[in-house]
């Protein structure tokens, strides 16, 4: 099994070592895995902002990057999610059509695809876990604390087989932390308040580190943090569930 | 005219007070959610009233067509209105008729988007609003912040002294049960005194021609049953097919409203009582434009409940008038451009597209995905101001091109560094409340270069 | 053209082909005592339910509870204590009525409604206008949830029905829930 690594561009930037704890569990597991240079970004930006009639350049280049690959792995549900959603190509339409049954986030890998039952790794700190609305209600990474039905959470299933770990409950499950891609300067009032809400609620139940699917939530509430001067920290969950 | 974003700013100022707003809709969204989870099928619920709402639009010429007949056979007056101003004449034309210059109204969210009351009251009519929430807002010259709790951001302090200014209560009186016992009084007597009612509909049974109307006060039956003339304004996405599809649908509305297993009063309004005079008006105002839209049609599916204000993250943070538009909230945010595509542009922009709002309606509207729909319609139609279009632009092309995207990174993140100032100060909205990331000696692909480039 | 034409028109022109309408049978069995969960969850929303054996013990209460006051009823059960005939058909007289006794067609157990159509109210207004509201209903008639109550009524409505469930209420302000908003301040559920 061949696996296309798709590293998110803010990723990339700004965030590399989720992007290497993601190549280096994958490995791990056996994967053969290939991070194809041409990649830049899913186009989300644009297109969540009324744009997405400007991106199919960024779509060509995703499908010529990705079309040859058994999986394409995402570590961020909001990315994964997008391409599965509206990655289209008129030059390879086929391609991109395939390539959207193919595009798994992270989690969804190692649970769905992989059935990942153990793992060798140890993070022993106090965790909240940051339900990423696109991976929550997008990708059904966790059950939707709206609906009348079983509850399940693929992050924690795979949180849970870190030694050492402790998971803390949060007062409010699932609320979106705020970032929403431009919105985050769009609306800029509202987007910090919701960031400080929901860093609030980790923070009362005792969490060292928060943690989640999408760094953009993530780099939105360490943004934060940092300005609170919090000691607690943000960490993808690839970097957990790669931590030795 | 301020935007969403601005308004919200100025919300925001006084934080103590967001807190307040915040928890006071949470606590409703969990009563919501304790109802639901009492009702094993209530998945079930909800499937069944979109596809009976889906069958309603698929058919809504013959359904209208059927309940009016059935209401003139019940002996109702029924009038058409294709827009906001011939709803009003028509109003007007029934109190000049009975020569009444005084009015009493319940809950109707139509007439606030058909502004009746400015209308009425340019031409000399007095309207007294009579649910509570909307008599407060209405006596703080305001309106609604949300479709079923009305003044849920006014704090009872200023609810005291609008009530002790105009209803003689103590000063500094803010005791709810008290005050809520001077508005009781004070509206009996208006309910005792007027000739003409208006109530709203929210459901009308094309099968039987009677219309449904819910409340918790009892407002409207007061009005109706007291009143010679009765007149309901109903929006025409308001028919239901049978009336055993009203079991479906009062089920759901409360339970996702404020978690109330049902409303202390269903009525079934089916013909006037003797010697009574009743009217329905149907709205379209733009809701057959609506319809045939077919990204957004299913906004019409709406029971106006109000869940999706209630679970929304930034209708919590940022109050209903931010939304300056009639409906507030994320079922608002797709209803308004419908309206006025200039002057609603910045609503489907103010959500982070989260999608609590789509999985708590009781309908299943997908709102979040409307929004990201209306996005898309309003930036092709050129209502997108033109800086973010030019900054969109820019990082299309940049990041169409993978070497210039590389280069890009690298020149942004040593400016980072090395120029702080350069984008960590104020004119950055994202560093008045937050800080950057910190810029690390190399990014992903530098360092896949180096480690795996022999792959 | 009409603005009923022009309205009519334009809705068949935008409306989408025909969809169908979906099977109203609950997909799932959920078996409860019927009067027991109607009392608990009327009780819940602030009615007062009482299980009574007839209309001695209906009337004691009242005298206990209601007494004194303007009573109406349209039961001849409760003539010596209760108005049973209307004589003014204006509306306005009963704004003083204190307690309203009536007849309650059916119960539903999931909400504590109870549907009480025009036949039974004497008048429209009056379990609205009375400062306090007593229905009686028989314990067969209660029924599981909306929809069976709905199979029970049919399209049965002689011009005006309501469910009722509970006293008037409001909670307008800052959320405070108060019960005798503009209608009865309190409701009494008595179960023969």
């Amino acid at each position: 099994m061949t696996v296309g690594l798709f590293i998110p561009c803010y990723v990339d930037q700004f965030y590399p070592q989720a992007g290497i704890a993601t190549l280096q569990l994958l490995e791990r597991l056996g994967v053969d895995v290939v991070y194809p240079p041409k990649q830049t970004c899913c186009g989300q930006p644009m297109a969540n902002s009324g744009f997405s009639h400007l991106t199919q350049d960024c779509d060509d280049l995703i499908t010529e990057s990705f079309a040859e690959f058994d999986y394409v792995v995402v570590p961020s549900g909001s990315c994964a999610l997008h391409i599965k959603d509206h990655l289209h190509s008129d030059k390879h339409p086929d391609d991109a059509r395939h390539l959207r049954t193919k595009v798994y986030e992270l989690v969804e890998f190692l649970t769905d695809i992989l059935k990942v039952k153990d793992l060798k790794a140890r993070f022993p700190h106090k965790v909240g876990v940051h339900q990423s609305c696109h991976g929550l209600r997008g990708l059904h990474l966790s059950q939707m604390s709206e609906l009348v039905a079983p509850p399940f959470s693929k992050p924690e299933q795979l949180l849970n087989m870190v030694e050492g770990i402790e998971l803390i409950p949060l007062s409010r499950v699932d609320e979106c932390c705020g970032f929403g891609g431009t919105f985050c300067v769009a609306e800029e009032a509202v987007s910090a308040k919701m960031g400080k809400d929901r860093v609030a609620d980790h923070i009362s139940h005792g969490a060292e580190y928060i943690t989640g699917a999408d760094l953009s939530c993530l780099m939105h509430m360490e943004g934060i943090l940092r300005r609170q001067k919090s000691n607690v920290k943000v960490m993808h969950i690839a970097e957990i569930l790669n931590s030795l | 005219m301020k935007d969403h974003a601005a308004l919200s700013e100025e919300f925001n100022i006084d934080e103590p007070r967001v807190n307040w707003h915040d928890e006071t809709l949470w606590l409703i969204r969990q009563k919501r959610d304790k109802a639901v989870h009492g009702i094993p099928e209530w998945e079930w619920l909800r499937e069944t009233a979109s596809q009976v709402k889906n069958n309603v639009l698929s058919n809504l010429s013959a359904y209208l067509e059927q309940f009016e007949a059935n209401a003139l056979a019940n002996g109702v007056f029924v009038h058409w209105a294709a827009d906001a101003n011939e709803h009003n004449e028509i109003i007007h034309s029934i109190l000049r008729k009975h020569q009444v210059e005084r009015m009493v109204k319940s809950k109707s969210m139509l007439t606030e988007e058909c502004h009746l009351n400015d209308y009425l009251t340019e031409n000399g009519i007095e309207v007294i609003d009579s649910d509570l929430g909307e008599r407060i807002v209405q006596l703080g010259n305001e309106h609604p912040s949300h479709i079923v709790l009305p003044c849920i951001h006014k704090k009872k302090e200023e609810i005291g002294d609008l009530f002790h200014k105009y209803l003689g209560t103590a000063a500094g009186e803010s005791d709810p049960q008290i005050l809520t016992e001077a508005a009781r009084q004070h509206l009996r007597e208006t309910f005792l005194t007027r000739k003409v009612a208006l109530t709203g509909v929210n459901f009308a049974v094309a099968e039987t021609g009677e219309f449904v109307v819910c409340t918790n006060e009892g407002n409207a039956d007061m009005g109706a049953h007291l009143a010679d003339v009765h007149i309901a304004s109903m929006g025409i996405e308001k028919i239901i097919p049978e009336r055993k599809h009203l079991g479906v649908f009062l089920r759901l509305l409360t339970r996702s409203a404020t978690g109330q297993p049902i409303t202390t009063y269903s009525s079934h309004f089916k013909s006037p009582r003797q010697g009574q005079e009743m009217h329905i008006v149907l709205v379209d105002n733009g809701r057959s434009r609506q319809l045939g839209r077919e990204n957004f049609r299913n906004s019409l599916k709406c029971i106006r409940c109000g869940s999706c204000m209630n679970t929304c993250p930034v209708y919590r943070r940022s109050g209903g008038h931010s939304y300056h538009s009639v409906i507030s909230g994320p079922i608002g945010s797709i209803l308004a451009p419908n309206l006025d595509m200039k002057e609603f542009a910045d609503l489907p922009f103010a959500s982070t597209l989260c999608g609590s709002c789509s999985n708590v309606c009781p309908v299943k509207i997908d709102i979040h995905n409307q929004l990201y729909k209306w996005r898309q319609v309003l930036v092709k139609e050129g209502y997108v101001s033109n800086t973010k279009a030019i900054s969109m632009k820019t990082m299309t092309w940049v990041i169409s091109f993978p070497a210039l995207f590389a280069f890009a990174g690298k020149t942004g993140r040593w400016a980072m560094k090395n120029l702080p100032f350069l984008v960590n100060n104020k004119l950055n909205p994202w560093y008045k409340a937050r800080e950057m990331p910190v810029p690390p000696k190399e990014s992903f692909r530098d360092w896949y270069v180096k480690n795996r480039g022999q792959k | 053209m009409s603005s009923r034409e022009k309205i009519l028109a334009l809705v068949k022109a935008n409306q989408p082909s025909l969809t169908s309408l979906p099977s109203l049978d609950i997909p799932v069995d959920v078996h409860l005592d019927l009067v027991e969960n109607f009392t608990f969850i009327a009780t819940n929303i602030g009615s007062r339910v009482m299980e009574v054996s007839g209309f001695d013990e209906i009337k004691e209460t009242i005298a206990k509870l209601f007494l004194p006051g303007r009573i109406v009823s349209s039961f001849p059960e409760l003539a010596d204590i209760a108005e049973i005939q209307l004589t003014d058909p204006d509306p306005h007289s009963l704004a003083n009525v204190n307690l309203a006794v009536l007849g309650a067609e059916l119960g539903v157990s999931e909400n504590g409604a109870l549907w009480l159509s025009e036949n039974n109210m004497m008048q429209r207004v009056l379990p609205f206008i009375c400062q306090h509201l007593a229905l009686v209903v028989n314990k067969k008639s209660i029924v599981a949830n909306m929809h069976e109550a709905y199979r029970v009524l049919g399209n049965n409505n002689p011009g005006f029905g309501a469910f009722i469930a509970g006293p008037s209420k409001t909670a307008d302000i800052e959320q405070s829930l108060v019960l005798g908003a503009h209608g009865p301040r309190s409701m009494t559920v008595f179960l023969i």
